[in-house]
């Protein structure tokens, strides 16, 4: 432990060396930029990895982006870190001045609100669903230890659990200067705070967790509602979609291969379920069929399984 | 000696509680420190516990693939040669918030076998289960799970669903196992609608921890005769399930009685399926 301060001593005496000697007139280093694509006019989106939150990734594994209006801008989530969150607001700052009013967490999860820290102060309103604090303030000190482990105390030790003060109970829109974007809250799906952004001038969609490709959807709500959700989202009028995580797309075909995930492993884990089978079986045997679609399918199918029998075997 | 361990249940996780500026002092520790010996001290009372293997087995996942639904399965593999029994079995999650996720207790006459649930593992973790037999010897068995990764917490998924569930239950039978250990062995499961939480979380608005609130007894009974008593704790999962596998005596119902830290009682009676067998 000793040691370990020390070390963190030398490297933060080693590192103000350096400021000092680049000139740089502040006492923290600029982040480089996160890059970021223009996928509609005004709307930038930075492509998450495909892959789970390490340190070497930074926690850059979900899609997070920013609109700019006429007067103001809105980023839409903030990364799993604040370390990825400097790098958006460095982003932000390349391709425009205007003051950052909103900040959209599409829900709780780290890889979407990790990087929150590096954006409080200066007036931004933090903005979500109605449930959203209440996923915060029970999940926030357990991810937090549990990404520590995983990230290391350089990247986790600046992030903040940050409360919306303006919550989304139906939907909601927001004016950013002849741009409106509709916010709408969804009931449990991915998650229990699920959140979505339309810019209504673009017809540009920020599904957040509710839309997924190539990664493979995961299951933290509620299987059955977000199938009905899915139903409901596909009549959203828009022409793409910026997914949680995967390529941009077009709307409403990007919910296919979703949709036929989640059909698939709720109409085996009904099968176990109907046969009596123990919920252990379902974490080796439901949704196999649909491994060679989907990236990371290790990672999450058997934990899909299992929250979705325990969601099932109550019909 | 129910109010000894009703409070190593609750209290145990109430007391490490810390700030969320503070975590980084457990969790750096958590990986190293082992909280078996003291663990020992609490819930068995320093009592010495040999090596189970042959009287006791426990099966879980190697990953908590969902931190919130772990499953866990306790088997006797007492030998039928060997004339004592399994009077009870503990369950103890060494890392958990609150350790001690539940003590069974077997019926006499029910031949219990087979005991699964389903359990929060908040935490790489140890996992014991330690039987104590009907001579008063303990014995000991354990495995390791490690935490599950991503966006999985031990908390609810959907807090409006479970507390319309609240109080319902839910029983199945299922057709005797092809490998039962022993001839005329069914299997049941109890389910419990009940939110089971843990009481470490905060309230967002009132800046007060929400009270714990969980089922922490349930008694399972064919006729008069119990079939399987469980105390249990805020480390058992939302909507307790259990499900167990024993030896119907002939008996014509089962009954259910279950009761949550705020008094409520939860009741039903079922016929039993082909009791003749």
């Amino acid at each position: 432990m000793a040691g370990t301060t020390l070390q963190m001593i030398i490297r933060s005496l080693f590192l103000a060396g350096l400021l000092l000697s680049s000139g740089l007139p502040f006492a923290y280093a600029q982040q480089e930029a996160l890059p970021t694509s223009e996928v509609a006019p005004g709307i930038f989106v930075h492509a998450g990895a495909t892959e789970l939150m390490t340190k070497e990734n930074e926690g850059a594994i979900a899609n997070v982006g920013f609109v700019i209006g006429r007067d103001a801008v809105a980023v839409i989530d903030t990364g799993g870190s604040v370390r990825e969150g400097e790098r958006l607001l460095a982003a932000i700052r390349e391709r425009t001045d205007k003051p950052i009013r909103y900040v959209i967490n599409t829900h709780a999860h780290p890889d979407h609100v990790f990087g929150n820290a590096a954006f409080d102060g200066n007036g931004i309103r933090f903005v979500g669903h109605k449930n959203l604090p209440q996923a915060l303030a029970v999940r926030g000190a357990f991810y937090i230890d549990a990404f520590r482990r995983i990230m290391g105390t350089d990247l986790i030790d600046k992030v903040r659990t940050v409360k919306p003060t303006l919550l989304v109970d139906g939907t909601l829109a927001l004016d950013l200067g002849q741009r409106t974007l509709i916010l709408r809250a969804w009931p449990t799906a991915h998650s229990d705070s699920d959140l979505t952004v339309l810019d209504e001038q673009t017809g540009t969609l920020f599904g957040g967790d509710l839309v997924f490709l190539a990664h493979i959807p995961v299951v933290d709500g509620s299987i059955r509602g977000w199938l009905k959700v899915i139903g409901e989202l596909a009549a959203l009028p828009a022409q793409r979609v910026v997914p949680g995580h995967g390529p941009v797309s077009n709307w409403p075909t990007a919910l296919l291969d979703e949709r036929h995930y989640l059909e698939k492993l709720a109409a085996d884990i009904r099968a176990l379920v109907a046969q009596g089978r123990p919920i252990r079986s379902a974490a080796d045997t439901a949704a196999i069929s649909e491994r060679s679609r989907w990236k990371l399918f290790d990672d999450y199918n058997a934990r899909n399984a299992t929250a979705a029998f325990s969601e099932i075997e109550w019909e | 000696m129910l109010a000894r361990y009703s409070r190593l249940l609750l209290l145990a996780g109430l007391m490490t509680v810390t700030p969320i500026g503070a975590s980084s002092i457990q969790a750096a520790t958590a990986d190293s420190y082992d909280p078996w010996p003291g663990l020992v001290q609490d819930i068995f009372n320093n009592r010495p516990i040999d090596e189970g293997t042959g009287i006791v087995a426990i099966e879980m996942p190697y990953r908590a693939e969902d931190a919130a639904i772990v499953p866990v399965t306790l088997r006797i593999t007492l030998s039928p040669a060997d004339n004592r029994r399994v009077v009870a079995i503990t369950l103890v999650i060494d890392q958990n918030p609150a350790p001690m996720a539940a003590r069974f207790e077997l019926g006499q006459d029910s031949s219990v076998s087979e005991i699964s649930t389903r359990v929060r593992v908040n935490n790489y973790t140890d996992v014991h289960a330690v039987a104590e037999l009907s001579d008063g010897k303990l014995y000991m068995t354990k495995t390791y799970v490690k935490a599950s990764g991503g966006c999985s917490a031990p908390a609810a998924k959907n807090a409006e669903e479970a507390k319309a569930r609240l109080g319902q239950i839910r029983f199945r039978q299922f057709a005797k196992p092809t490998d039962g250990p022993q001839n005329g062995t069914r299997e049941a499961q109890i389910m419990i609608g009940h939110p089971n939480n843990s009481g470490l979380q905060m309230d967002q608005l009132t800046r007060l921890y929400i009270p714990a609130f969980f089922i922490n007894e349930l008694r399972i009974w064919q006729d008069d005769a119990l079939v399987l008593a469980m105390q249990g704790g805020i480390s058992i999962s939302e909507d307790p399930n259990i499900r167990f596998a024993y030896v119907p005596h002939g008996a014509k119902r089962i009954r259910v009685e279950a009761k949550d830290t705020e008094g409520h009682l939860f009741q039903g009676e079922w016929p039993v399926e082909n009791s003749g067998i």
